[in-house]
């Protein structure tokens, strides 16, 4: 599988996760989450960000409350919460936003 | 994302056997392994070209180490008492998920290649050759069987559907055919010790931020310890529990029940999974490898005691096969159970008196409970028969002011399935999870209605994952399934110690 971001072949699993972490750009993102019918704002590319942030640090995404938490510490309270999180992300800041941040799906049993 | 297009069920006022639909749920099944996830487990990355010949080499093999399957296979007399017992059944309206029916596609093939009558009158028999197409059904319809045994408790010959799903599976994984979900997260606890990949500084991070959030809600230092050497307990837990919600806040009712037992505990990052889903696949020896991760950890941390957290074939697997896999423990206190389930414990400290709650801190919660299959038909708790049902239900009624059962003939040992166990939990499944929720959904609808029930406690990853994906098909909110641990925690009166 694959999609076309400006002329460019990108590779991406069976799930539409990248199957290469390098490969990622914000274009990129932006037409992944337009497979998901969503229009990336600046909201989303707080949590995006962060994601990424996070991954470089410890190969893994965030926790749910992790990330809820230093959302809330970075861009006020009223964001930090998974209702917040599940408003911008319908299918879970998880494994829908660790997708447009070209993170690979996070496993288990969650 | 992959969106696959499907109707939720109705839920029907009467439970009754659905009209069935043939072939409705005929398909390629869930996202075959890749390669590298085949190999790590030790079997071949893909379909090899004798399939057949391997296939059935190794059916014999398992029938020669498992007398249990070969009666299985044998003793089915097509009565029908399991038929309509099944939640995929009830909810896929497939006759192919009777369990009986799912049983035959591994039975048609055990009598043409291993009954006398098979061999000589296939037909006569229902016998069948193994063609591609038989095989394919099996990694089709074996993946919408969640091994949860509910049609074994009504077959008067007790035959398990789980063991032949497992012995199913395990053959589709020796000839190359395994199921990603599955084998991906096995390679991860190998690799890095628990089903989510999460290392050991990212843990560390993690069980820090909860620290500091238990201290700004309570003020009071509760410890979350990593690989503490010489702790008196080893707390094996989901990583689910670390990561996710509503699991988490069952990690902090266990972390604050050992804080007021004040006992020294720690979480080990090399054993940082009480799943096990070596289970799932009916492999004994990826199991014996996951589980000996567990004898490892306890072994170097100098631990006395083990103490699973909420995780549901865990305990399966702990309660009944430990220490055959990785015993024996007998460097471990003695006067303990081995190993021990957070609920036995949290449930023995409220009996001695040491452990004091205000209910009313639940009192916007009115309760019940849902059994999770493979702690209510395949394990025990206490010293009791039944005591995995009563256990559970004495802690939220020590917790909360308000509890109710659901229907009788969906509690305890008939308990439905969450409609996600068995290694099913995987987005590409959604559509099976959803319709597999009915039974569970039909039976939660009837206590809301009946004695206004708000939220439904569990003590397994799987089943706080998939209700809490499946409740809102079904007109509920994601937030109404909740950790039991977390009513413990939520009412227990913590004090100051010097741990």
């Amino acid at each position: 599988m694959a999609i076309e971001v400006n002329g460019k072949t990108v590779e991406t699993d069976e799930e539409d996760y990248l199957v290469n972490l390098s490969d990622w750009t914000k274009e990129i993102a932006e037409v992944l989450a337009k497979q998901d019918e969503l229009e990336l704002t600046e909201q989303h590319w707080e949590i995006i960000t962060y994601l990424r942030d996070y991954y470089e640090e410890y190969q893994i995404a965030p926790a749910v409350r992790v990330l809820t938490k230093a959302i809330g510490k970075k861009f006020g309270k009223d964001k930090g919460n998974s209702k917040y999180l599940y408003s911008l992300f319908p299918y879970g800041p998880g494994k829908q936003a660790c997708r447009f941040a070209g993170l690979p799906k996070p496993t288990g049993c969650i | 994302m992959v969106k696959v297009k499907f109707e939720t069920p109705e839920v029907r006022p009467y439970p009754v056997i659905p009209i069935l639909k043939p072939d409705v749920m005929k398909g390629n099944g869930p996202f075959v392994a890749k390669p590298p996830m085949q190999e790590a487990l030790g079997y071949p990355g893909e379909l090899v070209d004798n399939w057949q010949e391997v296939a059935i080499d190794k059916m014999g093999d398992l029938l020669g180490k498992y007398r249990s399957l070969r009666v299985y296979l044998d003793s089915c007399v097509k009565c029908g008492a399991c038929t309509d017992k099944c939640h995929y059944m009830q909810g896929t309206q497939d006759p192919k998920n009777m369990p009986v029916a799912r049983q035959d596609l591994l039975r048609q093939v055990y009598r043409r290649y291993f009954t006398l009558p098979g061999k000589l009158f296939p037909k006569l028999v229902g016998a069948k050759d193994l063609t591609k197409d038989v095989l394919d059904d099996w990694y089709n319809y074996y993946h919408q069987c969640s091994q949860c045994r509910r049609c074994s408790v009504y077959c008067p010959y007790g035959i398990d559907t789980a063991d032949i799903s497992m012995a199913a599976r395990e053959i589709l994984d020796t000839v190359g055919k395994g199921q990603k979900y599955c084998n991906e997260i096995i390679g991860k606890v190998f690799k890095i010790g628990n089903n989510l990949g999460l290392p050991e500084p990212a843990l560390r991070d993690t069980l820090e931020g909860i620290e500091e959030d238990i201290k700004d809600e309570t003020d009071i230092d509760v410890r979350l310890p990593l690989d503490v050497e010489g702790a008196d307990i080893l707390l094996i837990t989901p990583s689910a529990d670390f990561f996710a919600e509503p699991h988490v806040d069952g990690l902090i009712g266990y972390a604050k029940v050992f804080h007021q037992a004040g006992v020294s505990w720690t979480i080990s990052s090399h054993a940082s999974e009480a799943a096990n889903f070596g289970l799932f696949i009916g492999s004994y020896e990826n199991m014996r490898q996951v589980a000996l991760r567990i004898r490892e950890a306890a072994i170097d941390l100098k631990v006395k005691r083990i103490v699973f957290g909420e995780c549901g074939h865990a305990w399966r697997v702990a309660y009944s096969f430990l220490n055959t896999l990785a015993g024996p423990f007998d460097f471990l206190d003695q006067r303990y159970p081995i190993p021990q389930h957070i609920c036995e414990f949290t449930y023995d400290l409220i009996k001695q008196g040491k452990l004091q709650f205000d209910k009313s801190k639940n009192d916007d919660r009115r309760m019940t409970f849902h059994d999770s299959c493979n702690v209510a038909r395949a394990s025990r708790m206490g010293d009791i028969p039944g005591g995995q049902f009563m256990i559970p239900r004495e802690i939220i009624k020590a917790t909360c002011n308000h509890f109710y059962d659901m229907p009788s003939d969906t509690i305890h040992d008939e308990t439905y399935c969450c409609g996600g166990g068995g290694g099913l939990l995987t987005d590409d499944l959604m559509e099976l999870r959803v319709k597999g929720a009915l039974p569970r959904m039909e039976a939660l609808k009837h206590v809301v209605e009946t004695n206004g029930v708000t939220h439904m406690a569990a003590i397994c990853a799987i089943c706080k994952t998939q209700f809490s994906k499946t409740l809102p098909f079904y007109g509920f909110q994601m937030d109404q399934i909740i950790s039991l641990h977390q009513l413990v925690g939520d009412a227990l009166i913590l004090e100051a110690n010097d741990n």
